[in-house]
């Protein structure tokens, strides 16, 4: 009783209500009333889901038919019937070196996604017996006071996905540190806000290219001399500046729309300003905050790809931009894979904060 | 010289034209132990009058003495009870009403602190619901917090601002009771805001109509005299309720027609009549 308690509390915290259905129809607890709600909350998505699939693999289909009719015709343009021939015959077979370039059909994603996770065992595997190899020379290196030697092979699919995780976290945590201290002054003070408006508004709308660019001037002025990769430092430090805003101006607000009913506690029991800050008016703004940094990592998930593309940080950005540059015959459908991987991530992501900011709501309904 | 006095208080909102007068020539003596109530009609001012006496505003002229002290700022002296509860709703009753006792006896231990916050919960009886947060509490649970949050201050004076006006009819009554019960332990002196008669009249030791805002001033005391501990039921039936009731109504009821013979505009209504839509169809 207790565990399926906490599953369907789980489930339904993640938004995933149907697994309680679901579960319901496999025990066979399920009344005809649940019905409906079955048919909402499962079958419908999941028919939903086909549909998606279905109308993707028609029209790949369909593009992949375009894109071969015209690179047929062009042949037999140029080259005459017989090379015509040679490609449709070409094109029939499967051979990789002559498929059209178009849009990937779902299976040809899978495929793709299977090839990416046995990559990422080959070198695994491959990282694994460099460290066994290296570890007796290492141990030696560093004895004597050297570097020990690291892998310098080339990252795998999962690699660059923990990249971009980590890449991001520390763009958010960059964010919160600056953002929600700035925002409690700037929401306390009406001078500090009118001292930071004209700031705020001119550098919100500011796009992550831009924002990419001025870190990197300053960032590799400041570390000049260094031999160390920056791309990280760089990449973090633009996804925090592009994603803050909407944390900084949920928290000035918060702390500067607290209920005069609680301001007038306050008053009343004389707390100073130390306590009735940290008693009165941060919890009374915590829904507010945490609905900004809902939005700042949603923002900074999305801006991470463009951002690691320009600083060429190894993550989910430079794979998408080097899978483009590369044109192999299946990089299209290892970008669709990123895609995918992209947004099932940000959604956990999002539904991870939305989970925090329910724990902290006083008042569940504020949690949106 | 009186426990709580107001002298010739104005208090305006506003500047320029769209200044308003909210309250003029308030002058109001209240003698120490004593109950009074203020009933007055809803938008009257009340609230204002309140906040001038907790200190929350200041009068635009006028003075506010506390024990022949001029009233500036809050102070722990004054309990306030406010309309709306005021409960922290991310605190749970007992962080409530700690929070309170912490801050008026700041160089206690925190079992002290603990302790008292307890007897106060207790006095209101709270006690089962003391880990319990505001909404999972009812209005008139709230409302008791909020007595003890009050209450444990050790105020000198309780200033109530329509505590009960949110309540339904039978849990009023039985927090008209707590809280006079409170009252009757250590006759704090007591300052009730109402807009119903007859819990002025149940509770305070004098009534003191509130003329209706803008510009909104005491009208004539009534004197209560009625024995304590009073009983609901007896009273309903005491020839001195009935007449001071009446008295008091019929002077807010005057107050009510003053104000609407004030109105001189004439509306004058089209001379229509309905469609008659039943014949039509038959």
């Amino acid at each position: 009783m207790k565990a399926s308690l906490t599953l369907g509390k789980v489930s339904s915290f993640l938004g995933l209500g149907f697994f309680t259905t679901l579960k319901d129809l496999f025990t066979g607890k399920l009344e005809k009333e649940d019905f409906k709600n079955l048919l909402r909350k499962f079958i419908v998505p999941l028919a939903s889901i086909l549909l998606f699939f279905l109308l993707w693999h028609l029209g790949a289909k369909s593009l992949y038919n375009i894109e071969a009719e015209y690179k047929i015709e062009k042949a037999l343009q140029d080259q005459g019937q017989a090379a015509a021939d040679a490609l449709t015959a070409c094109i029939a077979s499967g051979e990789s070196s002559c498929q059209p370039n178009t849009l990937p059909s779902p299976s040809q994603v899978w495929d793709s996604f299977q090839s990416l996770l046995r990559d990422h065992n080959i070198i695994s595997a491959d990282k694994a017996a460099f460290v066994e190899k290296t570890a007796a020379l290492n141990a030696k290196r560093v004895a004597a006071g050297k570097d020990a030697i690291v892998y310098t092979g080339r990252p795998s699919f999962v690699d660059q996905i923990f990249r971009s995780l980590q890449t991001v976290f520390a763009g958010f945590l960059l964010a919160l540190f600056i953002a929600v201290p700035l925002g409690i002054f700037i929401g306390l003070s009406p001078t500090l806000k009118s001292a930071f408006n004209w700031f705020i508004q001119i550098f919100k709308p500011v796009s992550p290219v831009v924002w990419y660019l001025l870190v990197f001037m300053i960032v590799k002025t400041l570390l000049i001399g260094s031999t160390d990769d920056s791309s990280f430092t760089i990449s973090f430090i633009s996804v925090g500046l592009c994603s803050m805003w909407a944390t900084l101006v949920n928290t000035a607000m918060g702390v500067s729309t607290v209920d005069k009913d609680y301001i007038n506690v306050a008053k009343v029991l004389k707390l100073g300003t130390f306590q009735k800050i940290f008693k009165v008016v941060l919890p009374s703004s915590l829904p507010l905050i945490f609905t900004g940094l809902k939005i700042t990592l949603s923002v900074a998930w999305m801006v991470l790809i463009a951002i690691e593309l320009l600083a060429q940080s190894p993550g989910l950005g430079l794979f998408v931009w080097e899978e483009f540059q590369n044109g192999a015959n299946d990089s299209n459908a290892k970008i669709i894979v990123a895609m995918f991987v992209i947004g099932i991530i940000g959604f956990l992501l999002d539904r991870l904060m939305l989970t925090i900011q329910n724990w902290v709501s006083f008042d569940k309904q504020d949690a949106i | 010289m009186a426990y709580l006095e107001l002298n010739n208080i104005y208090k305006t909102y506003g500047q320029g034209d769209s200044e308003t007068e909210v309250l003029s020539n308030i002058n109001l003596k209240i003698e120490e132990g004593e109950f009074v109530a203020i009933v007055g009609f809803t938008g009257s001012g009340k609230t204002t009058l309140v906040n001038l006496i907790n200190g929350l505003l200041k009068p635009t002229s006028g003075e506010v003495l506390f024990k022949g002290q001029p009233v500036s700022g809050t102070s722990h002296e004054r309990g306030v009870i406010f309309q709306n509860y005021s409960l922290l709703p991310w605190l749970t009753v007992e962080q409530n009403v700690l929070m309170a006792v912490k801050e008026a006896f700041p160089k206690r231990e925190k079992a002290v602190w603990k302790r008292k916050a307890a007897h106060y919960i207790d006095m209101v009886s709270l006690t089962p619901a003391i880990n319990k947060l505001p909404k999972e509490l009812s209005g008139g649970m709230r409302q008791r917090v909020a007595v003890a949050r009050a209450l444990s201050m050790k105020p000198d004076m309780i200033i109530m601002d329509e505590p009960l006006g949110a309540l339904d009819a039978l849990t009023r009554g039985n927090l008209q009771d707590q809280i006079l019960n409170i009252w009757g332990k250590d006759k704090r002196t007591a300052l009730l805001i109402t807009n119903d008669v007859d819990e002025g009249i149940y509770m305070a030791d004098r009534i003191i109509p509130l003329r209706p805002g803008p510009n909104a001033t005491l009208g004539p005391e009534f004197k209560i005299d009625l024995d304590r501990p009073r009983d609901k039921t007896e009273m309903n039936d005491s020839e001195s309720f009935k007449k001071t009731r009446n008295a008091i109504i019929e002077y807010l009821m005057d107050i009510g027609n003053e104000r609407k013979s004030e109105a001189k505009e004439e509306f004058i209504l089209p001379d229509l009549t309905p469609k008659d839509f039943v014949n039509q169809f038959r």
